[in-house]
């Protein structure tokens, strides 16, 4: 319908979008080199290339989780598997928790992988060896730590930070309330979750000092770190609000800065990996490009009345294709155009 | 709107039936999709792709609402089923035998993501004819099951003699004479008692009076506060003088139930629970909003751990449409609905079903918000 965009159609890169249809929530999606891997709510998994697409049905039922890292994606179903996918189409099955749902899943660059299933949570090392720890309430948010072996996992009251080769409990950040989703800062100072009320929440690691970011109309489920670790963009609001964690202290006693500000909720970012650009996809199936340092905009994708909200959204590695997918089955990428 | 996921809310003391009423909505041809979230597995008798396990998972928001608690796991799986959207029609869920219904309830008014893709459609209660008199003197869940429900199946009632039947139902209704109660052995009803019943929909909350049993015998035993009767089964009767000094009075004064006054008096046992009861008052005219509402809500917000559920239907000063609200211990939902007909008596009543209930202050409370 109406394109509540603020940007002229001269600034529009919606002839770049290459766009179809599954039909099915897109859970996630990601770029393996060349293949655009798009997981989905009936189970299957497909890899695009061009026109090419490969399905593979990974899961009864919908994939629920999704992470990648530079090699393979990883998707977690309802059907209690955890699968290992590789651009190829290698299908490896990591996990198999029979009778309960992936709650959560997360890859490490350094070819690690975790996911929870109810209040246990599990890590396996490049080696293949697999570690198990019990939460204190079911885990729904899971991160690696940028440097080492150690993954943080959110739950009610807070979060844990466990490095799964060692016998040391885990270091518990409290906060009441129940956590959602959990992520570092890319240089590791910090740790934030999303919380069940509308808000997230910070630690600095060294000293535990807590950095509330409020405000949020709904839910912020979606963060992302600018490339340079100096802003964490999230969605939940009538715009992506970005926190600055420049400073030693982070946001405490800062304002956020918006951009992409709109009639509708943001409901994806995926920062650029090179440049201070955000992707935000919003509630209406809207997607923009806003550049950090003068909010200008840019139209990659038109609201749509039909195709639901944006519930996927990745760059690929050098920041020159940008994959995008809805809740109501609608999915494309983004060729960047060359700068002129 | 119209596309939300209805859910319902199984509750039942052990061993009630509960996976009995589960299985038979399931077998059922109905032609309908459930997604169906249980706390067991293993004691669903059919393959139904669409069960999920859960792990009753209670925690209080952070909202400053002391009595405030959701079910974290049922958040997470509604957003999860939302993935499979048009895959199912409804969701039931299936609480554990000792379980509050109340979290239950208030995650889908407090969630605004589940509220958005789901709405509660009735809390439905399976009591055991032959035990809930025991277990509504030592397990306080049971009451609490008996007290939140829209819809109770008395169940086993081939195990108990007619009298204890009627004894037990009078138990019932001192504690919520507003569920629709059905008599049933195995479970067996017709589906549409269960489900769709949209009692959680401030536009179908039409009569807030005194459900009845329409028993084969023509007993209709009414233990309500008012001396309505049951508008369902007496259309075209709908004002009576309702002037009566125990209006109100929780040990109810005798079945009322005009069609079948000569019948409904006798043998019937009329209780009063000493822990949980209902209160109604009525105002015979308009409120105003000005009072009523800062009264109801500090009514819910200092006794809302005490209020189960609450509803009302007013009619406001200046107002031409009817205000409906419902509410779950301190939560409430509360809306203008369609306009008050012409010629239907403009007239404001509240219903209360709760744990030590202070009758008199409620109802003086009430009075004192006429326009």
């Amino acid at each position: 319908m109406s394109a509540e965009t603020t940007v002229p159609e001269a600034l529009s890169l919606t002839e770049h979008v290459t766009s179809f249809a599954f039909g099915e929530h897109v859970s996630g999606a990601c770029f393996l080199g060349e293949i655009v891997g798009f997981a989905l709510g009936d189970g299957r998994v497909v890899l695009r290339q061009g026109e090419e697409a490969r399905e593979i049905a990974a899961h009864s039922g919908a994939v629920q989780v999704f992470a990648h890292d530079s090699h393979a994606l990883y998707t977690g179903g309802d059907d209690g598997r955890l699968l290992r996918i590789e651009a190829s189409g290698t299908v490896e099955t990591v996990a198999d928790e029979s009778g309960k749902w992936i709650d959560a899943v997360a890859a490490s660059p350094a070819g690690a992988i975790a996911w929870s299933a109810g209040r246990s949570v599990k890590a396996r090392d490049k080696a293949g060896a697999v570690k198990e720890i019990t939460a204190p309430s079911s885990v729904r948010g899971l991160a690696f730590a940028p440097k080492g072996y150690r993954l943080a996992y959110a739950h009610n009251g807070g979060a844990s930070l466990w490095f799964p080769n060692a016998s040391t409990p885990p270091e518990f950040f409290d906060w009441k309330g129940s956590h959602l989703d959990v992520t570092f800062s890319p240089d590791g100072r910090f740790l934030v979750t999303s919380m069940q009320e509308n808000a997230l929440h910070g630690w600095k690691l060294i000293d535990k000092k807590h950095m509330r970011m409020t405000g949020y109309p709904a839910k912020s489920r979606s963060l992302s770190w600018t490339h340079d670790g100096k802003w964490l963009a999230t969605s939940g609001a009538e715009a992506c609000i970005l926190w600055p964690f420049a400073d030693k202290d982070g946001p405490m006693g800062k304002a956020p800065r918006e951009c992409g500000v709109r009639r509708a909720r943001v409901t994806a970012v995926a920062s650029h990996p090179k440049a201070l650009v955000t992707a935000i996809g919003y509630d209406d199936g809207c997607v923009l490009m806003c550049r950090l340092t003068d909010g200008a905009e840019l139209l990659v994708r038109r609201a749509s009345a039909f195709t639901g909200a944006i519930s996927a959204l990745a760059w690929n590695r050098v920041g020159a294709r940008l994959a995008f997918g809805t809740a109501g089955g609608a999915a494309g990428w983004l060729d960047l155009p060359p700068l002129r | 709107m119209s596309d939300k996921i209805p859910v319902t809310v199984l509750t039942g003391y052990l061993g009630a039936g509960k996976t009995t009423l589960l299985n038979r909505i399931l077998t059922e041809e109905h032609g309908r999709k459930f997604a169906v979230i249980v706390n067991e597995f293993g004691e669903i008798g059919i393959d139904n792709e669409l069960v999920v396990g859960a792990d009753e998972e209670i925690f209080e928001m952070n909202n400053g609402c002391i009595c405030c608690t959701v079910r974290g796991d049922l958040i997470r799986i509604v957003e999860g089923l939302m993935k499979r959207k048009g895959k199912f029609d409804a969701i039931i869920v299936e609480t554990t035998g000792l379980a509050d219904p109340a979290p239950v309830a208030q995650t889908f008014f407090v969630d605004a993501d589940v509220g958005a893709a789901a709405k509660l459609d009735a809390v439905v209660t399976v009591a055991d004819a032959r035990w809930l008199l025991d277990r509504l003197k030592d397990a306080p869940e049971a009451k609490n099951q008996i007290a939140f429900a829209d819809v109770i199946l008395l169940n086993k009632t081939d195990l108990v003699t007619k009298e204890q039947l009627q004894e037990v139902e009078a138990r019932i209704r001192g504690i919520n004479p507003y569920a629709k109660l059905h008599r049933t052995q195995k479970c067996a009803v017709p589906l549409d008692a269960v489900l769709g019943r949209e009692a959680f929909d401030l536009e179908r909350i039409l009569e807030i009076e005194p459900a009845f049993l329409d028993d084969e015998e023509g007993h209709h035993h009414d233990h309500g506060h008012d001396r309505d009767h049951d508008h369902e089964h007496q259309g075209g009767h709908h004002h009576h003088d309702h002037h009566h000094g125990n209006e109100g009075n929780g040990a109810g004064d005798g079945a009322k139930d005009h069609s079948h006054k000569a019948h409904s008096h006798g043998g019937l046992k009329h209780y009063h629970d000493e822990e949980m009861q209902s209160v109604s008052a009525r105002i015979e005219g308009e409120v105003d909003p000005e009072k009523f509402m800062p009264w109801i809500n500090e009514l819910t917000q200092v006794k809302g751990i005490d209020i189960l559920r609450s509803k009302g239907i007013l009619a406001f000063k200046d107002e031409p449409k009817r205000f409906v609200f419902q509410g779950v211990h301190m939560i409430l939902d509360g809306d203008l609905q369609r306009p008050w007909h012409e010629g239907e008596k403009r007239e404001s009543k509240i219903v209360f079903i709760g744990r030590h209930l202070d009758e008199a202050a409620i109802r003086a409370g009430f009075l004192a918000c006429a326009a």
